[in-house]
Protein backbone atom coordinates (compact mmCIF):
# COMPACT_ATOMS: atom_id res chain seq x y z
CA UNK A 1 0.00 0.00 0.00
CA UNK A 2 1.57 3.26 -1.00
CA UNK A 3 2.06 5.85 1.33
CA UNK A 4 0.50 9.19 0.61
CA UNK A 5 2.75 11.71 1.94
CA UNK A 6 1.00 15.88 2.26
CA UNK A 7 3.89 18.68 2.87
CA UNK A 8 2.27 22.60 3.15
CA UNK A 9 4.44 24.86 0.91
CA UNK A 10 5.02 27.85 2.65
CA UNK A 11 6.01 30.32 0.29
CA UNK A 12 3.96 29.35 -2.85
CA UNK A 13 3.04 32.42 -4.22
CA UNK A 14 6.99 33.32 -5.43
CA UNK A 15 9.25 29.85 -5.46
CA UNK A 16 9.88 27.18 -2.93
CA UNK A 17 12.39 28.06 -0.69
CA UNK A 18 15.15 25.13 0.72
CA UNK A 19 12.90 23.98 3.89
CA UNK A 20 9.98 23.48 1.02
CA UNK A 21 12.37 21.84 -1.05
CA UNK A 22 13.71 19.73 1.49
CA UNK A 23 10.35 18.39 2.49
CA UNK A 24 9.24 17.58 -0.64
CA UNK A 25 12.60 15.35 -0.53
CA UNK A 26 11.85 13.71 2.66
CA UNK A 27 8.15 13.05 1.43
CA UNK A 28 9.65 11.52 -1.34
CA UNK A 29 11.63 8.82 0.22
CA UNK A 30 8.62 8.06 2.73
CA UNK A 31 6.35 7.57 -0.13
CA UNK A 32 3.99 9.51 -3.00
CA UNK A 33 4.62 13.17 -2.17
CA UNK A 34 1.99 15.50 -2.68
CA UNK A 35 1.30 19.49 -1.73
CA UNK A 36 -1.05 21.17 -0.27
CA UNK A 37 -0.91 25.28 -0.67
CA UNK A 38 -3.14 27.95 0.64
CA UNK A 39 -1.94 30.48 -1.92
CA UNK A 40 -1.89 30.50 -5.57
CA UNK A 41 1.42 28.60 -6.73
CA UNK A 42 3.22 30.40 -9.11
CA UNK A 43 4.98 29.00 -12.25
CA UNK A 44 8.53 28.75 -10.89
CA UNK A 45 6.71 26.74 -7.91
CA UNK A 46 5.07 24.46 -10.24
CA UNK A 47 8.19 23.94 -12.25
CA UNK A 48 9.68 22.87 -8.77
CA UNK A 49 6.76 21.20 -7.99
CA UNK A 50 7.41 18.82 -10.83
CA UNK A 51 11.34 18.63 -10.65
CA UNK A 52 10.58 17.21 -7.38
CA UNK A 53 7.92 14.15 -8.13
CA UNK A 54 4.52 16.17 -7.13
CA UNK A 55 2.10 15.29 -9.07
CA UNK A 56 -0.32 16.75 -7.34
CA UNK A 57 -1.28 20.28 -5.10
CA UNK A 58 -4.16 21.03 -3.34
CA UNK A 59 -5.11 24.42 -3.30
CA UNK A 60 -7.35 25.55 -0.72
CA UNK A 61 -10.18 28.01 -1.67
CA UNK A 62 -11.60 29.51 1.78
CA UNK A 63 -15.28 31.01 1.66
CA UNK A 64 -15.49 34.59 0.79
CA UNK A 65 -16.55 35.41 4.88
CA UNK A 66 -12.73 34.49 5.83
CA UNK A 67 -10.78 37.57 5.21
CA UNK A 68 -7.33 37.36 4.01
CA UNK A 69 -5.79 38.20 7.23
CA UNK A 70 -7.86 35.48 8.88
CA UNK A 71 -6.99 32.77 6.85
CA UNK A 72 -3.67 32.97 8.80
CA UNK A 73 -5.24 31.66 12.17
CA UNK A 74 -4.28 28.58 13.80
CA UNK A 75 -7.60 27.34 13.46
CA UNK A 76 -8.60 27.95 9.56
CA UNK A 77 -5.24 26.55 8.87
CA UNK A 78 -5.55 23.27 11.22
CA UNK A 79 -9.39 22.94 9.39
CA UNK A 80 -8.12 24.07 5.64
CA UNK A 81 -5.23 21.13 6.11
CA UNK A 82 -7.54 18.65 7.85
CA UNK A 83 -9.73 18.90 4.51
CA UNK A 84 -6.71 18.73 2.22
CA UNK A 85 -5.94 15.56 4.43
CA UNK A 86 -8.78 13.69 4.02
CA UNK A 87 -8.86 14.84 0.26
CA UNK A 88 -5.10 13.31 -0.69
CA UNK A 89 -5.64 10.14 1.57
CA UNK A 90 -2.58 11.61 3.36
CA UNK A 91 -0.90 9.62 5.56
CA UNK A 92 1.81 11.61 6.68
CA UNK A 93 1.72 15.39 7.06
CA UNK A 94 5.42 16.93 6.59
CA UNK A 95 5.34 21.14 7.67
CA UNK A 96 8.24 23.30 7.98
CA UNK A 97 9.50 24.34 11.54
CA UNK A 98 7.93 28.06 11.86
CA UNK A 99 5.85 28.95 15.17
CA UNK A 100 2.88 29.02 13.13
CA UNK A 101 3.22 25.74 11.45
CA UNK A 102 4.12 23.89 14.71
CA UNK A 103 0.86 25.33 15.86
CA UNK A 104 -1.32 24.66 12.61
CA UNK A 105 0.76 21.21 13.00
CA UNK A 106 -0.71 20.23 16.58
CA UNK A 107 -4.48 21.55 15.77
CA UNK A 108 -4.30 19.34 12.88
CA UNK A 109 -2.62 16.09 14.43
CA UNK A 110 -5.49 17.07 17.63
CA UNK A 111 -8.52 16.79 14.88
CA UNK A 112 -7.29 13.88 13.10
CA UNK A 113 -6.42 11.88 16.23
CA UNK A 114 -2.66 11.74 14.66
CA UNK A 115 0.33 11.55 16.41
CA UNK A 116 2.78 14.45 16.22
CA UNK A 117 6.61 15.07 16.62
CA UNK A 118 7.73 18.87 16.36
CA UNK A 119 10.99 19.97 15.44
CA UNK A 120 12.22 16.48 13.61
CA UNK A 121 15.70 16.43 12.22
CA UNK A 122 14.89 13.70 10.15
CA UNK A 123 12.02 11.23 9.40
CA UNK A 124 12.08 7.75 8.26
CA UNK A 125 9.78 4.61 7.76
CA UNK A 126 10.74 1.85 9.34
CA UNK A 127 8.86 -1.30 10.17
CA UNK A 128 5.23 0.21 8.82
CA UNK A 129 5.73 3.17 11.08
CA UNK A 130 6.92 6.81 10.76
CA UNK A 131 10.06 7.62 13.31
CA UNK A 132 11.18 10.93 13.95
CA UNK A 133 14.65 11.99 14.96
CA UNK A 134 15.26 14.69 17.48
CA UNK A 135 18.37 16.66 18.84
CA UNK A 136 17.54 17.71 22.04
CA UNK A 137 18.93 19.25 25.56
CA UNK A 138 20.58 22.18 22.56
CA UNK A 139 22.26 19.48 20.34
CA UNK A 140 23.53 17.28 23.27
CA UNK A 141 21.08 14.30 23.03
CA UNK A 142 19.72 12.25 20.15
CA UNK A 143 15.92 11.03 20.29
CA UNK A 144 14.20 8.80 18.34
CA UNK A 145 10.14 8.66 18.39
CA UNK A 146 7.97 6.33 16.80
CA UNK A 147 4.05 7.02 15.76
CA UNK A 148 1.45 4.35 16.57
CA UNK A 149 -1.21 6.14 15.38
CA UNK A 150 -2.25 5.32 11.89
CA UNK A 151 -1.47 9.18 10.52
CA UNK A 152 1.41 10.62 12.14
CA UNK A 153 1.82 14.98 11.67
CA UNK A 154 5.45 16.22 11.85
CA UNK A 155 7.19 19.99 11.81
CA UNK A 156 10.85 19.37 10.36
CA UNK A 157 13.83 21.02 10.99
CA UNK A 158 15.82 23.03 7.61
CA UNK A 159 18.59 21.55 7.11
CA UNK A 160 17.78 18.05 7.78
CA UNK A 161 18.18 16.89 4.38
CA UNK A 162 19.87 17.91 1.14
CA UNK A 163 16.84 19.07 -1.37
CA UNK A 164 17.18 16.65 -3.96
CA UNK A 165 14.89 16.74 -7.46
CA UNK A 166 13.60 13.38 -8.57
CA UNK A 167 14.95 11.15 -10.86
CA UNK A 168 12.24 12.27 -13.30
CA UNK A 169 10.53 15.11 -13.26
CA UNK A 170 6.29 14.59 -13.73
CA UNK A 171 3.30 17.18 -14.28
CA UNK A 172 1.86 18.99 -11.59
CA UNK A 173 -1.37 19.52 -11.79
CA UNK A 174 -3.23 21.89 -9.29
CA UNK A 175 -6.32 21.09 -7.52
CA UNK A 176 -8.99 23.44 -5.62
CA UNK A 177 -10.93 22.04 -2.77
CA UNK A 178 -13.74 23.77 -1.12
CA UNK A 179 -12.94 24.34 2.77
CA UNK A 180 -15.52 24.75 5.26
CA UNK A 181 -14.75 26.92 7.87
CA UNK A 182 -17.19 26.50 11.31
CA UNK A 183 -17.55 29.67 12.98
CA UNK A 184 -15.79 28.23 16.09
CA UNK A 185 -12.85 28.60 14.15
CA UNK A 186 -12.35 32.44 13.86
CA UNK A 187 -13.47 33.30 17.06
CA UNK A 188 -10.42 35.25 17.30
CA UNK A 189 -10.46 38.40 15.40
CA UNK A 190 -7.14 39.81 13.31
CA UNK A 191 -7.01 43.31 14.36
CA UNK A 192 -4.02 43.89 11.89
CA UNK A 193 -1.60 42.17 10.56
CA UNK A 194 1.46 43.14 8.48
CA UNK A 195 3.42 40.75 6.33
CA UNK A 196 7.30 41.16 6.82
CA UNK A 197 8.80 42.32 2.75
CA UNK A 198 10.62 39.79 1.46
CA UNK A 199 13.75 41.01 0.10
CA UNK A 200 14.71 39.34 -3.49
CA UNK A 201 17.78 38.73 -3.92
CA UNK A 202 18.76 39.63 -0.54
CA UNK A 203 20.31 37.09 2.33
CA UNK A 204 18.95 33.42 3.26
CA UNK A 205 16.24 33.31 5.70
CA UNK A 206 17.98 32.82 9.28
CA UNK A 207 15.65 30.13 10.17
CA UNK A 208 16.69 27.75 7.12
CA UNK A 209 20.40 28.95 5.93
CA UNK A 210 23.23 26.63 5.50
CA UNK A 211 25.59 29.06 6.86
CA UNK A 212 24.57 31.99 9.51
CA UNK A 213 27.22 34.73 10.67
CA UNK A 214 26.15 36.05 14.22
CA UNK A 215 26.83 38.80 16.10
CA UNK A 216 26.93 39.58 19.84
CA UNK A 217 27.60 41.84 22.69
CA UNK A 218 31.12 42.26 21.41
CA UNK A 219 30.41 43.92 17.93
CA UNK A 220 29.27 46.99 20.45
CA UNK A 221 26.42 48.08 17.94
CA UNK A 222 29.00 47.89 14.73
CA UNK A 223 27.09 44.52 12.54
CA UNK A 224 29.20 45.68 9.57
CA UNK A 225 31.67 43.06 10.14
CA UNK A 226 29.20 40.82 10.43
CA UNK A 227 27.28 41.26 7.45
CA UNK A 228 30.81 41.64 5.31
CA UNK A 229 31.86 38.11 6.25
CA UNK A 230 28.16 36.89 5.93
CA UNK A 231 27.93 38.08 2.33
CA UNK A 232 30.88 36.49 0.98
CA UNK A 233 29.73 33.54 2.30
CA UNK A 234 25.92 33.78 1.00
CA UNK A 235 24.90 33.23 4.59
CA UNK A 236 21.80 34.86 6.86
CA UNK A 237 23.16 37.37 9.89
CA UNK A 238 21.93 36.57 13.68
CA UNK A 239 22.34 38.04 16.55
CA UNK A 240 22.31 37.24 20.67
CA UNK A 241 18.66 38.65 22.43
CA UNK A 242 21.36 41.07 24.22
CA UNK A 243 22.30 42.39 21.05
CA UNK A 244 18.34 42.99 19.68
CA UNK A 245 17.59 44.31 23.53
CA UNK A 246 20.33 47.10 22.38
CA UNK A 247 18.27 47.49 19.16
CA UNK A 248 21.75 47.05 16.70
CA UNK A 249 19.76 43.88 15.18
CA UNK A 250 16.57 42.65 14.83
CA UNK A 251 16.23 38.79 14.69
CA UNK A 252 17.58 36.89 17.40
CA UNK A 253 18.97 33.37 17.76
CA UNK A 254 18.03 31.51 21.02
CA UNK A 255 15.59 29.20 22.49
CA UNK A 256 12.42 31.40 22.56
CA UNK A 257 13.94 33.26 19.11
CA UNK A 258 14.86 31.75 15.99
CA UNK A 259 16.14 28.14 16.09
CA UNK A 260 18.94 27.24 13.81
CA UNK A 261 21.19 23.72 12.80
CA UNK A 262 23.09 24.79 9.89
CA UNK A 263 25.97 23.38 8.49
CA UNK A 264 28.33 26.16 9.35
CA UNK A 265 27.71 28.87 12.21
CA UNK A 266 30.09 31.36 12.73
CA UNK A 267 29.49 33.59 16.11
CA UNK A 268 31.46 36.70 16.54
CA UNK A 269 31.22 38.52 19.89
CA UNK A 270 29.12 36.58 21.83
CA UNK A 271 29.92 34.66 25.23
CA UNK A 272 27.68 31.90 24.45
CA UNK A 273 24.75 32.31 26.93
CA UNK A 274 22.49 29.49 27.86
CA UNK A 275 19.59 31.08 25.84
CA UNK A 276 21.61 31.65 22.33
CA UNK A 277 23.34 28.03 22.96
CA UNK A 278 20.19 26.12 22.78
CA UNK A 279 18.96 28.30 19.81
CA UNK A 280 22.38 27.36 18.13
CA UNK A 281 24.04 24.37 19.39
CA UNK A 282 22.80 21.82 16.81
CA UNK A 283 24.71 23.15 14.32
CA UNK A 284 27.22 20.84 12.62
CA UNK A 285 30.30 23.31 12.81
CA UNK A 286 30.96 26.09 15.25
CA UNK A 287 33.20 28.80 15.02
CA UNK A 288 33.81 31.46 17.28
CA UNK A 289 35.74 34.82 17.28
CA UNK A 290 35.76 36.51 20.47
CA UNK A 291 38.66 38.42 22.57
CA UNK A 292 38.14 36.51 25.82
CA UNK A 293 39.54 33.23 25.64
CA UNK A 294 36.93 32.04 27.84
CA UNK A 295 33.55 32.71 26.71
CA UNK A 296 31.69 29.65 26.72
CA UNK A 297 30.97 29.16 23.45
CA UNK A 298 34.24 28.52 22.41
CA UNK A 299 33.88 25.19 24.82
CA UNK A 300 31.79 23.97 22.04
CA UNK A 301 33.25 25.33 19.39
CA UNK A 302 35.27 23.18 16.59
CA UNK A 303 37.38 26.07 15.69
CA UNK A 304 38.33 29.59 17.64
CA UNK A 305 40.10 32.88 17.36
CA UNK A 306 40.74 34.86 20.31
CA UNK A 307 40.91 38.15 18.72
CA UNK A 308 38.82 41.50 17.65
CA UNK A 309 36.25 40.53 15.65
CA UNK A 310 36.41 44.15 13.60
CA UNK A 311 39.79 42.89 12.50
CA UNK A 312 39.45 39.19 12.16
CA UNK A 313 35.93 39.12 10.49
CA UNK A 314 37.34 41.41 7.67
CA UNK A 315 40.77 39.75 7.12
CA UNK A 316 38.55 36.68 6.58
CA UNK A 317 36.41 37.92 4.47
CA UNK A 318 39.24 39.70 1.90
CA UNK A 319 41.00 36.00 1.89
CA UNK A 320 38.00 34.21 0.95
CA UNK A 321 37.20 36.84 -1.69
CA UNK A 322 40.38 35.75 -3.16
CA UNK A 323 40.17 32.34 -2.88
CA UNK A 324 36.90 33.22 -4.87
CA UNK A 325 38.46 34.96 -7.14
CA UNK B 1 -11.38 37.44 37.43
CA UNK B 2 -10.37 33.56 37.72
CA UNK B 3 -6.64 33.33 36.35
CA UNK B 4 -5.60 29.33 35.85
CA UNK B 5 -1.44 29.70 34.71
CA UNK B 6 -0.20 26.17 33.47
CA UNK B 7 3.17 25.90 34.31
CA UNK B 8 5.67 23.05 33.95
CA UNK B 9 8.90 21.09 36.03
CA UNK B 10 11.78 21.46 33.85
CA UNK B 11 15.33 20.20 34.31
CA UNK B 12 17.37 23.46 34.90
CA UNK B 13 19.39 24.66 31.36
CA UNK B 14 22.32 25.16 33.13
CA UNK B 15 22.67 21.80 34.68
CA UNK B 16 23.53 18.20 33.08
CA UNK B 17 19.85 17.55 31.61
CA UNK B 18 19.65 13.85 30.79
CA UNK B 19 16.69 11.11 29.75
CA UNK B 20 16.27 7.85 31.47
CA UNK B 21 14.84 4.66 30.13
CA UNK B 22 13.37 7.13 27.14
CA UNK B 23 12.17 10.31 29.51
CA UNK B 24 13.66 13.09 30.84
CA UNK B 25 14.95 13.15 34.42
CA UNK B 26 12.77 15.35 36.19
CA UNK B 27 14.75 15.34 39.64
CA UNK B 28 14.12 17.57 42.52
CA UNK B 29 17.67 18.79 43.07
CA UNK B 30 18.44 19.96 39.53
CA UNK B 31 15.01 20.82 38.82
CA UNK B 32 13.30 24.40 38.50
CA UNK B 33 10.06 25.97 37.25
CA UNK B 34 10.11 26.84 33.64
CA UNK B 35 12.12 30.21 33.19
CA UNK B 36 9.53 30.75 30.80
CA UNK B 37 6.35 30.23 33.03
CA UNK B 38 7.33 33.16 35.30
CA UNK B 39 6.62 35.34 32.21
CA UNK B 40 2.90 33.98 32.19
CA UNK B 41 2.28 34.00 35.92
CA UNK B 42 3.84 37.64 36.41
CA UNK B 43 0.72 38.36 33.36
CA UNK B 44 -1.46 37.07 35.29
CA UNK B 45 -0.84 38.57 38.52
CA UNK B 46 -0.44 41.62 36.69
CA UNK B 47 -4.15 41.90 35.55
CA UNK B 48 -4.97 40.85 38.89
CA UNK B 49 -2.72 43.65 40.51
CA UNK B 50 -5.02 46.42 37.79
CA UNK B 51 -8.33 45.46 39.42
CA UNK B 52 -10.49 48.05 41.91
CA UNK B 53 -9.78 46.08 45.44
CA UNK B 54 -12.82 45.23 45.89
CA UNK B 55 -12.43 42.80 42.21
CA UNK B 56 -8.76 41.66 43.63
CA UNK B 57 -10.11 40.27 46.41
CA UNK B 58 -12.46 37.83 44.81
CA UNK B 59 -10.05 37.37 41.86
CA UNK B 60 -7.83 34.24 42.13
CA UNK B 61 -4.28 32.96 40.31
CA UNK B 62 -4.18 29.29 40.24
CA UNK B 63 -1.19 27.68 38.86
CA UNK B 64 -1.90 24.05 37.66
CA UNK B 65 1.19 21.56 36.65
CA UNK B 66 1.42 17.81 35.77
CA UNK B 67 4.04 16.12 37.92
CA UNK B 68 5.19 14.01 40.40
CA UNK B 69 6.08 15.97 44.10
CA UNK B 70 9.38 16.99 42.46
CA UNK B 71 7.77 19.78 41.11
CA UNK B 72 6.29 21.36 44.39
CA UNK B 73 9.79 23.23 44.16
CA UNK B 74 7.71 25.14 41.03
CA UNK B 75 4.43 25.47 42.73
CA UNK B 76 6.26 27.19 45.30
CA UNK B 77 8.04 29.87 42.84
CA UNK B 78 5.24 30.88 41.80
CA UNK B 79 3.74 31.13 45.72
CA UNK B 80 6.94 33.29 46.24
CA UNK B 81 5.84 35.67 42.97
CA UNK B 82 2.49 36.07 44.87
CA UNK B 83 0.82 33.42 43.63
CA UNK B 84 -2.50 32.34 46.20
CA UNK B 85 -2.89 28.51 44.58
CA UNK B 86 -1.22 25.80 43.25
CA UNK B 87 -2.48 22.77 42.13
CA UNK B 88 -0.83 19.61 40.78
CA UNK B 89 -2.00 16.62 39.24
CA UNK B 90 0.10 13.37 39.55
CA UNK B 91 -0.55 10.16 39.09
CA UNK B 92 1.50 7.31 38.14
CA UNK B 93 -0.26 6.22 34.81
CA UNK B 94 0.68 9.74 33.71
CA UNK B 95 3.99 8.68 33.23
CA UNK B 96 4.92 8.60 28.87
CA UNK B 97 1.97 11.44 28.72
CA UNK B 98 2.82 12.72 25.16
CA UNK B 99 1.25 16.09 24.30
CA UNK B 100 -2.31 14.89 23.83
CA UNK B 101 -2.42 13.11 27.45
CA UNK B 102 -1.28 15.94 28.84
CA UNK B 103 -3.43 18.07 27.73
CA UNK B 104 -6.54 16.38 28.39
CA UNK B 105 -5.01 16.33 31.59
CA UNK B 106 -4.40 19.65 32.44
CA UNK B 107 -7.95 20.39 30.34
CA UNK B 108 -9.76 18.28 32.82
CA UNK B 109 -8.29 20.23 36.09
CA UNK B 110 -9.15 23.25 34.53
CA UNK B 111 -12.83 22.02 34.38
CA UNK B 112 -12.59 21.07 38.34
CA UNK B 113 -11.52 24.41 38.73
CA UNK B 114 -14.22 25.86 36.86
CA UNK B 115 -16.67 23.76 38.49
CA UNK B 116 -16.42 26.20 41.53
CA UNK B 117 -16.76 29.62 39.38
CA UNK B 118 -15.51 30.18 36.11
CA UNK B 119 -12.38 30.72 34.84
CA UNK B 120 -12.43 33.85 32.70
CA UNK B 121 -8.22 33.24 31.31
CA UNK B 122 -6.17 30.25 31.16
CA UNK B 123 -2.25 31.41 30.66
CA UNK B 124 0.90 29.69 29.78
CA UNK B 125 4.26 30.65 29.32
CA UNK B 126 5.38 30.38 25.03
CA UNK B 127 7.53 27.04 25.39
CA UNK B 128 9.06 24.83 28.06
CA UNK B 129 12.38 24.82 27.68
CA UNK B 130 13.25 20.96 27.94
CA UNK B 131 10.82 19.94 25.32
CA UNK B 132 10.45 23.92 23.17
CA UNK B 133 6.99 22.30 21.39
CA UNK B 134 5.29 25.40 22.16
CA UNK B 135 2.16 23.05 20.86
CA UNK B 136 0.52 22.64 24.62
CA UNK B 137 -1.20 25.82 24.78
CA UNK B 138 -2.87 25.71 21.67
CA UNK B 139 -3.64 22.15 22.37
CA UNK B 140 -5.19 23.39 25.35
CA UNK B 141 -7.89 26.04 23.38
CA UNK B 142 -8.49 23.00 21.06
CA UNK B 143 -9.59 20.61 24.07
CA UNK B 144 -11.34 23.62 25.91
CA UNK B 145 -13.06 25.07 22.51
CA UNK B 146 -11.35 28.57 23.65
CA UNK B 147 -10.32 30.97 21.40
CA UNK B 148 -6.44 31.07 21.37
CA UNK B 149 -4.00 34.09 21.39
CA UNK B 150 -0.69 32.80 21.62
CA UNK B 151 3.09 33.81 21.62
CA UNK B 152 1.95 36.95 22.82
CA UNK B 153 4.23 39.81 23.34
CA UNK B 154 1.94 42.05 24.78
CA UNK B 155 -1.04 41.24 26.52
CA UNK B 156 -4.21 43.30 27.18
CA UNK B 157 -6.79 42.71 28.58
CA UNK B 158 -9.93 44.86 28.88
CA UNK B 159 -12.42 43.42 32.38
CA UNK B 160 -15.42 45.59 31.29
CA UNK B 161 -15.50 44.54 27.82
CA UNK B 162 -14.17 41.08 28.65
CA UNK B 163 -12.17 40.64 25.87
CA UNK B 164 -8.33 40.13 25.68
CA UNK B 165 -5.67 41.73 22.85
CA UNK B 166 -2.71 40.20 22.01
CA UNK B 167 0.55 41.72 19.94
CA UNK B 168 2.84 38.68 18.26
CA UNK B 169 5.89 39.00 16.33
CA UNK B 170 6.28 36.01 14.14
CA UNK B 171 9.11 35.66 11.58
CA UNK B 172 7.46 36.84 8.88
CA UNK B 173 4.81 38.71 10.31
CA UNK B 174 3.18 41.23 12.94
CA UNK B 175 -0.20 40.32 14.00
CA UNK B 176 -2.75 42.15 16.39
CA UNK B 177 -5.54 39.33 17.60
CA UNK B 178 -8.40 40.26 19.54
CA UNK B 179 -10.83 37.24 20.99
CA UNK B 180 -13.48 37.24 23.70
CA UNK B 181 -13.10 35.99 27.23
CA UNK B 182 -12.45 33.28 28.53
CA UNK B 183 -9.22 32.45 26.67
CA UNK B 184 -6.16 30.59 25.88
CA UNK B 185 -3.30 32.88 25.88
CA UNK B 186 0.10 31.96 26.16
CA UNK B 187 3.09 35.33 26.69
CA UNK B 188 6.67 35.33 25.39
CA UNK B 189 9.62 36.63 27.18
CA UNK B 190 8.92 39.91 25.87
CA UNK B 191 5.93 40.62 27.91
CA UNK B 192 6.95 41.55 31.00
CA UNK B 193 9.88 41.14 33.37
CA UNK B 194 8.78 38.67 36.28
CA UNK B 195 8.93 40.55 39.56
CA UNK B 196 11.70 38.78 42.29
CA UNK B 197 10.10 37.73 45.12
CA UNK B 198 10.02 39.67 48.37
CA UNK B 199 11.50 37.90 51.66
CA UNK B 200 7.96 38.04 53.14
CA UNK B 201 6.13 36.07 50.35
CA UNK B 202 9.68 33.75 50.22
CA UNK B 203 8.64 32.65 54.11
CA UNK B 204 4.77 32.21 53.37
CA UNK B 205 5.40 30.18 50.53
CA UNK B 206 7.49 27.60 52.60
CA UNK B 207 4.56 26.53 54.15
CA UNK B 208 1.73 27.12 51.97
CA UNK B 209 -0.16 24.48 50.87
CA UNK B 210 -0.21 22.13 48.03
CA UNK B 211 -3.47 20.68 46.62
CA UNK B 212 -3.17 17.49 45.04
CA UNK B 213 -5.59 15.84 42.49
CA UNK B 214 -5.89 12.27 40.75
CA UNK B 215 -6.92 10.83 37.71
CA UNK B 216 -10.04 9.64 39.86
CA UNK B 217 -10.45 13.12 40.79
CA UNK B 218 -10.97 14.08 37.35
CA UNK B 219 -13.00 11.66 36.15
CA UNK B 220 -10.30 10.50 33.65
CA UNK B 221 -9.89 7.24 32.13
CA UNK B 222 -5.98 6.41 32.93
CA UNK B 223 -6.13 4.10 29.48
CA UNK B 224 -6.63 8.21 27.67
CA UNK B 225 -3.49 9.53 29.23
CA UNK B 226 0.46 8.12 30.27
CA UNK B 227 2.13 5.83 28.25
CA UNK B 228 -1.44 3.77 27.58
CA UNK B 229 -3.16 6.51 25.44
CA UNK B 230 0.45 7.98 23.84
CA UNK B 231 0.25 8.40 20.26
CA UNK B 232 4.16 8.33 19.96
CA UNK B 233 6.60 6.55 21.85
CA UNK B 234 10.15 7.10 22.52
CA UNK B 235 12.61 4.77 20.84
CA UNK B 236 15.94 5.77 21.76
CA UNK B 237 17.41 8.39 23.71
CA UNK B 238 21.32 8.98 23.39
CA UNK B 239 24.00 11.42 24.22
CA UNK B 240 25.63 12.68 21.67
CA UNK B 241 29.51 12.19 21.83
CA UNK B 242 31.26 15.30 22.65
CA UNK B 243 32.62 17.40 19.99
CA UNK B 244 36.44 17.08 19.20
CA UNK B 245 39.00 19.30 20.71
CA UNK B 246 38.25 22.89 19.47
CA UNK B 247 41.33 24.35 18.05
CA UNK B 248 42.20 27.66 19.58
CA UNK B 249 44.25 30.50 16.95
CA UNK B 250 45.23 33.37 18.80
CA UNK B 251 45.14 36.52 16.70
CA UNK B 252 48.31 38.12 16.57
CA UNK B 253 47.54 39.58 12.98
CA UNK B 254 46.81 36.91 11.35
CA UNK B 255 43.85 35.71 12.96
CA UNK B 256 41.19 36.21 10.31
CA UNK B 257 43.37 34.40 8.04
CA UNK B 258 43.80 31.29 9.91
CA UNK B 259 39.64 31.50 10.47
CA UNK B 260 39.41 31.42 6.35
CA UNK B 261 41.78 29.05 5.47
CA UNK B 262 39.94 26.49 8.00
CA UNK B 263 36.76 26.89 6.26
CA UNK B 264 38.28 26.30 2.37
CA UNK B 265 40.26 23.09 4.44
CA UNK B 266 36.90 21.62 5.57
CA UNK B 267 34.84 22.50 2.65
CA UNK B 268 32.64 25.37 4.63
CA UNK B 269 33.00 27.83 1.50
Amino acid sequence: MTTNVLVLLDSPETQLRSAALELLTIARSLGRPKAVTLGSPSVTTLAQLGAYGVDTVLQAELPTSVSTDAAHLTAVVSVTLETAVRRANADIVLLSATFPNKEAAARLAYALGAGLVIDAAAVRAEDGKAVGYKRVFAGSWDTSCEVVTEQAVFTVRANSVVPEPAESSVQTEVIGFPVEVPASATTVTVVSREEKPVVEGGRPALAEAATVVAGGRGTDGDFGPIEELADVLGAAVGATRDAVYEGWFDTFIGQTGVTIAPRLYIGAGISGAPHHRGGMQASQVIVAVNNDSDSPLFEIADFAVVGDLAEVLPQAAQVLREHKG
Amino acid sequence: MRIVVAVKYVPDIHADRRFDAGRVVRSSEEGTLNELDENAIEAALRIVESLPEAEQETSEVVVLTMAGPEADTAIRKAYQMGVGRGVRVSDEALAGSDYFGTVATLAAAIRKIEEEGPVDLVLTGMAALDGLGSVVPVLLAAELDLPQLTLAGKLEVDVQARTAQVTRELDDALEVLTAPLPAVVSVTDHANWPRFPNFKLIMAARTQPIEVWDLAALGLDPATVGDAGARTRVLAATPRPPRPEVEVVVDKGEGGRALAEFLIRNDLV
